[in-house]
């Protein structure tokens, strides 16, 4: 049997809209991971921490507090600390797109903005995520 | 793999946690970590915790937890939700109930699809629990998905099995009586701050009652986990049960059962996996035109598909 990409779905800051967050863990396991949902309001310590004991293959951030410039960064230097920079980082929320370049040269792979199609995040994981290093 | 082992040993989490992807994945480097360091296991004591859905289980978990690890204690949590039968995917949610155990350095969680098992655990947990228990846990808690009248399987991990009931269930305590009644050894009446806690729990008590006499009477602790209430007690009543276990040599029993469980499922699931090899092919196909045309029986395919492998293998 083909094991299933397992996702970490965290709400990183302190804003307590978890809408996004649940549709995005529903279409993800609607098709076929396995996802794990942390809940609201994470520290990036927090988040690491679950990621590396999940052993995830992906961590997908939410955010709508604005303090994604300063969150997300955070996230991917811990998670490159303990040696899980192969950890596929992607993120999602009200995030304007003069930040994108910044995040991406912070090691999120990719950003998706409100109104990108569940379909386009699941796409974007399966062509992306880099199980093969775990063999 | 060495690197691997000398830090699965010191409790690395990234250890750990790829170890147990492999049991998870049934790859054979899981059973070559256990082959290896297999002399290190069996002094972690499992609780298993179980119950229906929403009764709290997570909750009561963390805080039980929590209280062990003040007292030092190392503690591993494997909580298991059920994967979708029709697209395999799942939401595994009981880390939002453990949110401060995250990042305590004493404590590892984990959080399993059921990937098509039934009996409220998955294949992969059995030999999760064994990684953990290598790893020099000193509890390895085993929290099964929501349990409904057959999911039993916590029996055959668990040391001490704690059924989480909740008030309210009324006279369902009746209609699952047989099954996964039968399989606890302590009982806890959580969100007891609710209407008809005392109801349950005198019907939990005159149930009990019913039951021919054991040398382990299961008792029945009320808790409001939410709060921290009564978590002392249950704790307390989980280490009586162990007491009971080394005294009575139940403990030795117990493990014993497991050992045998354990070679049998593995010996069931090699030969699955050749079951499986041989569905699909052409000749599989036709077989079962066959049972449809009703020209042979599914028995006697059955038969000739079991004495085909065994022949391979010999």
């Amino acid at each position: 049997m083909e094991r299933p990409i397992r996702v970490l779905v965290a709400k990183p800051g302190l804003d307590g809209h978890d809408r996004g967050a649940k549709v995005i863990a529903r279409a993800l396991r609607d098709a076929g991971m396995e996802v794990i949902y942390t809940g609201l309001r994470q520290t990036p310590e927090q988040i690491v921490e679950a990621a590396i004991q999940e052993d995830v293959d992906v961590v997908a951030l939410s955010i709508l507090s604005g303090a994604h410039n300063t969150l997300f960064p955070k996230i991917t230097k811990l998670l490159k600390e303990r040696g899980a920079e192969d950890i596929l980082v992607i993120g999602g929320g009200v995030i304007p797109e003069e930040d994108i370049p910044f995040l991406k040269e912070h090691g999120i792979a990719e950003i998706f903005t409100p109104g990108t199609p569940t379909s386009a995040v699941i796409e974007y994981i399966k062509a992306n995520v880099k199980r093969l290093a775990k063999k | 793999m060495m690197e691997l082992e000398k830090l699965l040993l010191n409790r690395d989490k990234r250890a750990i946690a790829r170890a147990i992807t492999y049991a998870e994945d049934d790859e054979e480097k899981a059973r070559e970590i256990i082959r290896k360091l297999y002399k290190r296991s069996g002094n972690a004591y499992i609780v298993g915790i179980t119950g229906p859905p929403g009764v709290g289980k997570s909750t009561l978990t963390d805080r039980l937890v929590k209280n062990l690890v003040e007292e030092g204690k190392k503690i591993g949590i494997i909580a298991v939700d059920p994967t979708s039968p029709f697209t395999g995917g799942s939401i595994l949610g009981d880390r939002i109930r453990m949110q401060d155990l995250t990042t305590h350095p004493n404590v590892y969680i984990r959080s399993m699809g059921t990937r098509g098992h039934l009996g409220g655990l998955s294949k992969g947990t059995y030999m999760a629990v064994r990684i953990l228990d290598i790893a020099g846990m000193d509890y390895v808690f085993v929290e099964t998905v929501g349990v409904g009248q057959s999911e039993v399987d916590i029996i055959k991990i668990a040391d001490t099995v704690v059924m989480v009931l909740a008030p309210g269930l009324g006279d369902d305590i009746q209609a699952i009586k047989a099954g996964i009644m039968e399989i606890a050894d302590v009982f806890v009446v959580n969100k007891s701050d609710r209407e008809g806690a005392d109801k349950t729990v005198l019907e939990l008590n005159m149930m009990l009652d019913l039951d021919m006499p054991k040398e382990w009477r299961p008792p029945v602790v009320k808790a409001v986990a939410q709060e921290g209430k009564g978590i002392g007690e249950v704790l307390e009543k989980i280490h009586s049960h162990k007491e009971y276990l080394i005294s009575s040599g139940q403990l030795e029993e117990r493990r014993k059962n497991r050992i045998k469980m354990e070679i049998t499922e593995s010996v069931k699931n090699k030969l699955m996996k050749d079951v499986f090899a041989k569905m699909g092919n052409e000749e599989f196909d036709q077989k079962i035109q066959k049972v449809m045309a009703k020209e042979i029986d599914p028995y006697t395919v059955a038969e000739a598909l079991y004495r085909q492998i065994l022949e391979r293998r010999e």
